[in-house]
């Protein structure tokens, strides 16, 4: 209702009579922000954070090198024998191991998503501290549920995409901010029954981070 | 306007509703054990964090910052949500939320609806609403289902179904699943609500969330979970409604790195829990096609206008507050008779009724300050309990009140040396009945309600100003003191 909303927004400002000087700007850019931005570990240490973190809370890590991708992602679908597996639309040319046949994310519906063995994507950014992934959707990301309706979800880390912070990683999607976001940390968990954490309730139940360096 | 919290209106008073409760050891062992363990996790976690004192100030001041400048930063999220494709709707209280998102129900043609989990819809009663309108609300939180299925009320902001155990769990999903088999290791449990559910996340076409952070720079929405339920809820659907109080707003997309540090340690003590989503109205070939904010005052602004009580607004809903209440760890949260119990719920729910009802609430507490203490956003819970006492007891003043009498006589003898101490003479003389070995336990009439929970020390035979004179006597100095 627009007379709702004119009446709310009375509402509030007659409430703030007394809040004073209401420069929004100046007072906002005055607010304190003594935490932690950068970070302070060097590349190798950081990158050890990050896997640290992610076997934390039940993610599998794996290094590898460029070269080495494909054959380090054919033998991760191998070992779980993932014979049905969707590749995000757009992924780098190269990135997955040619003899291999994949279901392009297009030709994918829902019923396919629900069904297959897994799927592989890469990142946007990597958080070392809390042993994040973030995903903005673009190309070779996947559409927000190809990373979810699947049990396993195959994740293409470079080491330079890994931020120490959170704050660095927020700096870093800056001109994303309006991109779908999703940040995935670990595979889909709940703790609603007596506190104990158990992995997959609705998304993917095993995440499988290969880290490139 | 009806402002309604849940079904607080008729709840009893807090000092009521506990008793039965505390009788029950099953419960209390339940929510012992659930509480424990949080607080345990949040401690490692929150001290790993070097500079939790400098986010805690941060996110104190953007929230105070954001809060005098509510109108402003609400505008600036409505036309920003709207650039995106948004829709933004506003309700003045719970019944006008509610018919505006039972109107868009069947606006699409739908009848039912997949739900993540939304304090803001239980304050509502927005599942009942829609029930009466002929739609069925479907919870996906394994929470709040356990709480569905069993026709129960949410006990815990963040582990709605806390106060049960797993045998408890399995017997409700048993019936309600037609699961006899039905084993009751949590893995078991947790993959039959999958199992339930993934068919209603692949078929309904509305969902319905609340959200965690409204960004005004931006016009996204944020929602924090665990479960991955808010995510299918959030990406499947056609349409999807989100339910967000006013308070929800913060200014810029660059806050978020101050609050995505503090709520997932605060509420669950993880490090970051596994999803965070962000959208920004829609995004064409992914996600709903529609997307609808209702944007909810239901009291928030009578909240705004008391400036010693406004903080309370600031409030993330993580729930430390809740972990570490001494109160809250005996009773659970029915006892409060709200959506929101615990220390936080004890300052929101009669704020919101504008201290009509719930009046008991800011009495349920000992003022012990843990609730401050753990607080990611620097509430000062206990300053604004004192605060609502205040205006409890200013409200029910009436000069024949036996308590207001009281207070009144107490007034007349602090007042004076001579009163004070003839009081203290005559308080001796009288307790002699009432007194047992140094204590008082069971004081007759009225005075009764205090010694039916606390013990009273006696007055003592010779007061601190008679051993004062007595010792300067004895001195021999006089009494120049």
């Amino acid at each position: 209702m627009p007379e709702t909303r004119e009446e709310i927004l009375a509402r509030i400002r007659s409430a703030l009579r007394d809040a004073g000087d209401r420069e929004v700007a100046a007072e906002r850019a005055a607010i304190a922000r003594g935490y932690i931005r950068s970070g302070h570990l060097g590349p190798e240490a950081r990158l050890h954070l990050f896997m640290d973190r992610l076997r934390d809370y039940d993610a599998h890590v794996v290094e590898t090198s460029a070269d080495s991708l494909p054959r380090t992602i054919a033998a991760l679908l191998a070992e779980h024998n993932q014979k049905k597996v969707i590749a995000a639309a757009g992924l780098p040319e190269g990135l997955l191991p040619g003899e291999l046949s994949f279901i392009p994310e297009k030709q994918a519906d829902i019923q396919d998503l629900n069904d297959c063995d897994g799927i592989v994507t890469i990142c946007t950014s990597a958080i070392a501290a809390t042993g994040t992934i973030v995903l903005t959707h673009g190309p070779g990301e996947g559409r927000r549920r190809l990373t979810l309706l699947p049990d396993r979800h195959l994740c293409v880390v470079r080491a330079e995409q890994v931020v120490e912070t959170v704050p660095e990683a927020i700096e870093r999607l800056g001109g994303l901010a309006t991109h779908p976001l999703t940040f995935i940390s670990g595979p889909s968990a709940t703790a609603d029954i007596e506190m104990t954490r158990i992995r997959g309730v609705h998304g993917p139940r095993f995440l499988e981070v290969v880290l490139v360096r | 306007m009806t402002i309604r919290v849940g079904e607080s209106a008729e709840a009893p008073p807090f000092q009521k509703a506990a008793l039965p409760l505390l009788e029950d050891p099953q419960l209390r062992k339940n929510v012992r054990h659930a509480t424990d363990v949080i607080q345990r996790k949040r401690g490692l976690v929150v001290a790993e964090q070097t500079d939790w004192q400098e986010l805690r100030n941060a996110a104190s001041a953007i929230k105070a910052h954001t809060l005098r400048h509510l109108d402003h930063y609400l505008v600036q999220f409505e036309r920003a949500c709207t650039a995106g494709g948004g829709q933004v709707h506003w309700a003045a209280d719970a019944d006008e939320a509610n018919r505006i998102i039972a109107g868009l129900v069947k606006q699409y043609g739908g009848n039912e609806v997949i739900k993540i989990k939304t304090m803001t819809s239980d304050e509502t009663g927005l599942n009942e609403a829609l029930e009466r309108d002929g739609i069925r609300a479907h919870e996906t939180d394994l929470a709040e289902l356990i709480i569905q299925l069993g026709r129960d009320r949410p006990s815990h902001i963040v582990v709605p179904a806390l106060h049960k155990n797993r045998s408890q769990v399995r017997e409700i999903f048993r019936e309600r699943m037609h699961l006899p088999e039905l084993g009751d290791q949590p893995e078991d449990l947790t993959a039959a609500a999958r199992h339930y559910l993934r068919e209603k996340f692949l078929n309904v076409k509305i969902g319905v969330c609340g959200a965690n952070f409204l960004v005004a720079e931006t016009g996204s929405v944020c929602i924090v979970e665990s479960e991955g339920n808010g995510r299918m809820c959030l990406t499947l659907p056609d349409v999807l409604i989100s339910l967000a109080g006013i308070e929800k707003v913060i200014p810029l997309f660059q806050d978020l790195e101050v609050f995505l540090q503090l709520l997932p340690r605060s509420a669950t003590g993880e490090r970051m829990n596994p999803y965070n989503s962000l959208w920004t109205g829609v995004h064409p070939g992914d996600g709903p096609k529609h997307f609808h904010v209702v944007l909810l005052d239901n009291g928030r602004t009578g909240i705004l206008a008391d400036a010693e009580a406004r903080q309370t607004l600031q409030c993330i809903r993580c729930a430390a507050c809740l972990n570490a209440c001494p109160v809250y760890r005996q009773t659970g949260g029915h006892a409060y008779g709200s959506s929101y119990s615990g220390p936080i719920g004890a300052i929101v729910t009669p704020q919101l009724l504008n201290m009509r009802q719930g009046q008991t609430l800011p009495y349920a507490s000992s003022l012990c300050g843990a609730c401050y203490e753990v607080c990611p956003v620097r509430i000062n819970i206990p300053e604004v309990l004192i605060h609502l006492r205040g205006r409890v007891v200013r409200e029910q003043k009436s000069t024949l009140d036996p308590e207001a009498l009281a207070m009144k006589a107490a007034a007349a003898i602090f007042t004076s040396r001579t009163r004070f101490e003839a009081a203290q003479r005559l308080g001796r003389l009288g307790q002699a009945p009432m007194v047992s070995k140094g204590w008082m336990r069971n004081l007759p009439g009225m005075l009764g309600n205090w010694t039916r929970v606390r013990d009273l020390r006696a007055l003592p035979p010779q007061t601190f100003r008679e051993w004062w004179k007595a010792r300067e006597k004895a001195a021999g100095k006089g009494s120049h003191a």
